[in-house]
């Protein structure tokens, strides 16, 4: 029987980018669908009545919401290929604890690197560059987040490469010169197929946030 | 031949995220030591050393070994320890069941936190949202006994713990769960019927005085 897999998406979005990048790392056929996040489609309200949020992973017609569930759902179901979560519970329980750092501390303090300004934004700046270094210290020396192989806490962090000029533009620093090692991580990763045809151009994306930040100065 | 297991979980009596953490060792009838940290006075060395991130209880130590966060900590225990499992096999239900303890998780506590910090017209708010959100969670029980369906599981553990806390919000708050949610109510009696849940929360009378205690800290009349 043939999988139906679908993906409610929008282009931009670092979690959408995760189910893509787990969807390329199995090698799954997918359709994926382009949301307009200003009018979400019937079929999202739908899917996700509970948050109306997007990615949605609709599998044969029934949907998985929340990217973190999503791509473990994945590494479930499609279990016999390039595993993304360590089998040890140890292990995995350390990928689950870094994953949920990433989507609790980065992605909160990054929001107020590119939507606020003076003080307030120094903070976030300040509060997203420590996250950002806690995240270079838990990688080490190690090829990956996940030791050799690239893995789950890879997927859940790579995604912000895509936002990395927008947030160094907007913050005004350098990941380079902050995290060097981070960044020699995110190239390795966008080494591999599965990440670099997941994510989209920096530019567009600076783009995209410059527009948005218009958005959030008017009001 | 099985080696002696080292289970250690450091604590606080009032915390619904240590409860959690207890009633998942319960149900899988493994031997557990608990020791008390003093969160007003001073955080122990081993709490700060096992968990340099967030510096919060609960830590669980297996054979020393250190995790944190409660929810990933019971997704441990179930793995650990497979029997009775906690979480559905099937990957789509055990998916649902994640997205819910997700749900819980992020809304229930501040919600909780939003009645006790409030007064006036933002306490009114903050009882409404509160309600809201246990109605959502009374849609999703219907009409089974427990959120795990038939059997207690991983979504009544992430749960039960948070309702130690009610009867402070509903003193504060001016309100009573029962009324507005009888469904939930009966869960939550349904769950405190097990042991294993019993011995793991404590009085509701004391909570409440703890959360008072809490209140003055905050300068909250």
């Amino acid at each position: 029987m043939a999988d139906e897999v679908v993906l409610l998406d929008f282009w931009a979005s670092m979690f959408g980018m995760r189910v893509r990048v787990a969807l390329a790392e199995k090698g799954i056929k997918y359709e994926g669908k382009e949301e307009d996040l200003t009018n979400k489609s019937p079929l999202l309200l739908q899917m996700n009545p509970i948050h109306k949020k997007m990615p949605v992973l609709i599998h044969n017609g029934k949907p998985i919401c929340e990217s973190l569930i999503i791509v473990q759902y994945i590494d479930e179901v499609w279990h016999d290929r390039a595993p993304l979560l360590p089998s040890d519970p140890y292990q995995r329980a350390q990928a689950r604890f870094w994953a949920d750092f990433i989507d609790k501390k980065m992605y909160n303090s990054g929001w107020k690197v590119w939507t606020t300004k003076g003080e307030e934004q120094e903070a976030g700046k300040k509060e997203f560059l420590e996250n950002l270094k806690t995240l270079e210290a838990e990688l080490g020396d190690k090829p990956y987040f996940g030791g050799d192989r690239f893995g789950f806490v890879d997927i859940a962090f790579v995604v912000f490469y895509s936002w990395f000029h927008a947030y160094e533009t907007f913050g005004n620093f350098s990941v380079e010169a902050e995290c060097p090692k981070l960044l020699a991580w995110a190239r390795r990763c966008m080494e591999k197929e599965s990440v670099s045809k997941s994510l989209p151009d920096q530019k567009k994306v600076y783009e995209f946030v410059a527009q948005m930040r218009k958005k959030y100065e008017a009001e | 031949m099985s080696s002696k297991e080292e289970v250690l979980i450091l604590d606080f009596w009032g915390s619904p995220f240590c409860m959690r953490v207890k009633i998942a060792l319960n149900e899988k009838g493994v031997g557990y030591e608990s020791r008390e940290e003093n969160l007003f006075g001073g955080k122990s060395e081993l709490l700060l050393s096992s968990n340099p991130i967030y510096q919060k209880v609960p830590v669980l130590l297996h054979n020393g070994k250190p995790l944190s966060e409660s929810s990933i900590i019971v997704d441990y225990i179930n793995e650990t320890w497979p029997s009775p499992p906690l979480l559905p096999s099937c990957p789509y239900e055990k998916a649902q069941a994640k997205f819910w303890v997700d749900f819980i998780d992020k809304k229930v506590f501040e919600a909780g936190g939003n009645i006790w910090r409030s007064n006036g017209e933002a306490l009114e708010q903050a009882k409404q949202e509160f309600i809201e959100i246990l109605k959502q969670l009374e849609e999703v029980l219907g009409d089974s006994d427990f959120f795990g369906g038939k059997a207690f599981g991983f979504v009544d553990i992430i749960a039960i713990p948070l309702t130690s806390w009610f009867l402070a919000y509903e003193k504060f708050g001016g309100f009573k769960v029962e009324d507005h949610c009888p469904k939930f109510s009966a869960w939550i009696k349904r769950c405190l019927q097990r042991d294993t849940v019993a011995k793991a929360i404590p009085d509701s009378e004391k909570v409440y005085e703890l959360v008072a205690q809490l209140r003055k800290m905050n300068g909250i009349e």
